[in-house]
């Protein structure tokens, strides 16, 4: 930090008077638990929702862990549901929480409401989002609907799986009402965020900053926004209507009641196919911004990338049937829905492209988060492609609802956006925490993530394509191998991600302190004005936009004026 | 894993496929292969491209300067084309297959399908035969007309590729032409609860002479009242899949049966007052009928009601055959 002026407000003069010189940053501004429990600084709030999505992530692991552990039991002749380690009934509800909370609290908030909060006014140059206390409320709200399935986990359980399909849903006896309470809270909260975003986008940006100088993870969290704010009323709606139905037996998805189960599907995809994009666009945009700053070099088409996001978001709400192909639906709404989906892949093709473009001629650097886009775009690839023969409508009626599903969207899901966002929170780790981190065992980790990754996963297309279905507690011997070996491949997985963990621990409790203010040399924002660890109010002065965000060539070239 | 079939499990069909048995619906295996292949290039294009830029411009030293390369329109719009096309392609393949998927030929044989949990059950609409196992002549198109009785279920058969959801009170349609005589695994893919993974049946593919033998043994003609009802108990009703009868009285979803015929039994109603009843022959129709009125003490209420799938005279050969067990 700089010598401050006397021009400087008394704000700032307060602030780094009683530290002398030592600036207050934005961790040690205010003291004490209810400090940050009721804070409305976005980067305290990102931190927060850091811990607790961390915390869940560990969570549905652990279920994923039960999971494999009983499937790769050698299998009992005529066996019943009782006859392996845990129950039938005890796996579908363990199946169930792992989906549940890794998409609705780990995988949907992991990059917006972390990286997202924390980087959004740094990288557009403003002092907060334009409803902090708005802001405040989602985190709360997060919270509340995060206990509810946590109290259906400990009272009553759940066996719908995430989709919750009905008619099972209405007719089973575990705690389905206070489970879809808490995905409607959360639902509130992804919608606050969202609107929150967007106006921060539309009316906070820095003097200079164009809509073409913002870094792409703002462009990619922009359109994620739109979709949240668009697409997260309907299945809000639609969880409320099964609650409806089961407190009242009025009948909407219920056929004995006069419902129809077809239209719960509709209305479910309806959110949760675009759901895919939220999930999965933020992760786009890491991946753009780690890059560009680990290879120094400027991206390769930028406003291919950045309109391809928006284009993704707008062509995803209506591909939503391609998860209905098998499910009794018009053979003619099919047909459109296959098109559509394959018209939504291009725009996905060409961001893959554009980052391996991006390399060439560039300056490399092997640290722990450029590793972490190597692992990301290996496997998004892998994702990708096999979505392809998911979207073709004879070959997904041989796939559908098999492992080969399964692998296809923990590709995506898991090897997409997890990874970025891992790579993410490296990235910007010296940032939040002001800490330097330990990069070889960062890259160790990102390793043993990748070896253990596609040893779970890559077995699964094959079982899925020879004919495993999925969300089974016992299946024919003939799958037993590949079983084992996907069993193995999520323990060294775990392996993996617990050598993240401990090295972000260490990296809190004995790291080092970072000394620079940006030592990746980024040249957005969030690395060039602020503090090594920002202050409670971002920047010391309102900053200036005056050139793009990956124009690394300049380091060396002189400055233009005005930018270029 | 039940099931009546022994199943081969030696490795059949190709590395990525099961064998295909029904060509008429599986001509999808070579669009399959036809993505498989492009997916493997374009996959060790861009990998191979990834490494070999990673490799190629490391970091040779601090402060190294790049070029300031902002992209490339001709590069780019040719990116965005080709695997437009090749989309495209892979759209009307598919659709082309799909036509074919659903449309079954004139003449074919008609099976009714009805799922429940956790079993299937199959009706020969020439012979009025009911099955477990789904029995037909090779070498004929067949058919199935399906619709579950409870929660969606899904009918899945690898071998044949075709794969579907059954729904209650809608029916949906698969076909399929077997051409070689086997056993081939039924498999659920909708999720339904408890036993989702375990009811599994066999498409059993026979010559039409064995056909017409199944069918005729499948008719039931001739049996006692109590041999009529194992025969639903084990077959339509689907009851042995949540009701052991063994002498051992193994738990299962449902109350063993064996040796409860007039027993007191401590039961438990709907409203959660705890009663005692005789294991009479009006108890067990009650409890077919309308199951979740008086509950065995200890049990959860998951039964589904049988009300209009059963007559009289298939409710009376159930309770003779639960008599039966002692």
């Amino acid at each position: 930090m700089q010598k401050r002026d006397i021009g400087k407000p008394v704000f700032f003069a307060d602030m780094l008077s009683s530290h002398h010189g030592m600036s207050t940053n934005y961790l040690t501004a205010k003291k004490g638990f209810l400090s940050w429990l009721f804070t409305v600084d976005h980067k305290r709030i990102g931190v927060m929702y850091f811990v607790s999505i961390a915390l869940f992530f560990l969570v549905a692991g652990l279920f994923a862990l039960l999971l494999r552990a009983e499937l790769m039991q050698v299998r009992i002749p005529n066996a019943t549901a009782t006859s392996y380690m845990i129950s039938a009934d005890h796996y579908n509800e363990a199946f169930t929480f792992h989906g549940a909370i890794m998409v609705f609290l780990v995988i949907i908030p992991s990059v917006p409401a972390t990286l997202g909060n924390f980087l959004l006014p740094l990288m557009i140059g403003a002092k907060d989002v334009a409803f902090p206390k708005l802001n405040l409320i989602s985190f709360h709200l997060y919270i509340v609907g995060a206990l509810f399935l946590v109290y259906t986990i400990a009272f009553g359980g759940l066996d719908t799986g995430w989709t919750f399909y009905t008619p099972y849903s209405t007719q089973t006896s575990t705690s389905v009402i206070a489970a879809v309470f808490g995905a409607f809270i959360l639902g509130f909260a992804s919608i606050l965020t969202g609107v929150n975003f967007i106006v921060t986008v539309h009316k906070m940006r820095a003097p200079g900053m164009t809509w073409v100088r913002m870094p792409l993870f703002v462009w990619a969290i922009y359109a994620t926004s739109v979709i949240q704010v668009l697409a997260t009323p309907v299945v809000g709606v639609t969880l409320i209507l099964v609650a409806i139905e089961r407190l009242l037996g009025i009948g909407i998805f219920d056929s004995n009641l006069g419902g129809d189960p077809i239209l719960f599907q509709n209305f479910f995809w309806f959110y949760s196919h675009p759901a895919v994009y939220i999930m999965i666009l933020p992760g786009f945009g890491i991946i753009s911004e780690l890059v560009t700053t680990h290879s120094r070099k400027n991206i390769f088409g930028y406003k291919a990338v950045a309109i391809s996001s928006i284009g993704i978001a707008v062509i995803g709400f209506f591909v939503w049937g391609h998860h209905m192909f098998t499910s009794g639906q018009s053979a003619l709404a099919s047909v459109f829905f296959s098109l559509l989906t394959y018209a939504v892949a291009v725009p996905t093709a060409i961001k893959v492209f554009s980052w391996v473009a991006t390399l060439y001629k560039g300056s490399i650097s092997f640290t722990t988060p450029m590793c972490y886009v190597f692992v990301f775009l290996f496997l998004f690839l892998i994702g990708g492609l096999t979505g392809i023969f998911l979207g073709a409508l004879s070959t997904d009626v041989h796939l559908h609802n098999t492992y080969f599903v399964v692998a296809h969207f923990h590709y995506v899901m898991m090897g997409g956006t997890l990874i970025a966002w891992i790579g993410g929170i490296y990235h910007w780790w010296p940032k939040i925490t002001g800490k330097k981190f330990n990069q070889t065992w960062g890259i160790i980790s990102s390793i043993v993530v990748f070896i253990g990754f596609n040893l779970t996963f890559f077995p699964q297309f094959i079982m899925g394509s020879r004919g495993m279905p999925r969300r089974y507690y016992d299946y024919l011997p003939e799958y037993y191998s590949f079983h084992l070996l996907s069993s193995i491949g999520s323990f060294v997985l775990a392996v993996g991600l617990f050598i993240v963990l401990f090295n972000w621990l260490h990296s809190i409790f004995y790291g080092e302190n970072e000394s620079l203010a940006n030592p990746w040399k980024g040249k957005s924002m969030e690395w060039t004005e602020t503090a090594v660890v920002p202050i409670e109010h971002n920047f010391e002065k309102q900053p200036i936009s005056t050139h793009g965000p990956y124009e690394f060539d300049e380091l060396i070239k002189p400055i233009k004026a005005g930018g270029h | 894993m039940s099931g009546t079939a022994v199943q081969d499990t030696t490795w059949q069909g190709s590395f990525w496929l099961p064998q295909n048995i029904s060509p008429m619906t599986g001509g999808q295996d070579n669009l399959f292969y036809f993505i498989y292949g492009l997916s493997v290039f374009f996959f060790i294009v861009v990998v191979g491209f990834m490494v070999y830029f990673a490799w190629k411009y490391r970091k040779k030293k601090e402060g190294e300067r790049t070029t300031d390369i902002h992209g490339n329109t001709k590069l780019e719009i040719i990116w965005s084309v080709i695997p437009a096309i090749l989309f495209i392609v892979i759209f009307a393949w598919g659709f082309l297959d799909w036509v074919k998927l659903n449309q079954p030929p004139q003449d074919s044989l008609e099976v009714k399908v009805i799922g429940r949990k956790w079993d299937w059950l199959f009706i020969d609409t020439k012979s009025g035969a009911e099955t477990s196992d789904l029995i037909v002549p090779i070498n004929t198109p067949v058919r199935l007309t399906m619709v579950s009785a409870d929660v969606i279920h899904g009918f899945y058969v690898p071998d044949f590729r075709i794969n579907r959801d059954v729904l209650p009170n809608q029916y949906t349609v698969l076909w399929f032409k077997a051409e070689k005589e086997g056993n081939y695994p039924i498999l659920c893919t909708q999720y339904c609860g408890t036993k989702h993974s375990q009811m599994v049946r066999y498409v059993r593919v026979v010559s039409e002479p064995e056909y017409q033998k199944a069918m005729l043994a499948a008719q039931g003609a001739g049996l006692t009242p109590a041999q009529l009802g194992k025969k639903i108990f084990e077959g339509k009703g689907a009851c042995a899949s949540c009701h052991d009868v063994s002498k051992s009285k193994v738990r299962s979803v449902g109350p063993p049966l064996f040796g409860m015929y007039n027993e007191q039994q401590s039961i438990i109603l709907a409203n959660g007052k705890n009663e005692t009843a005789k294991f009479d022959d009006n108890y067990i129709r009650e409890s077919i009928l309308n199951p979740n009125i008086r509950i065995v003490v200890g049990y959860p209420s998951v039964m589904p009601s049988y009300q209009g799938q059963f007559n009289d005279k298939e409710l009376n050969a159930l309770v003779e055959y639960i008599k039966s067990l002692k």
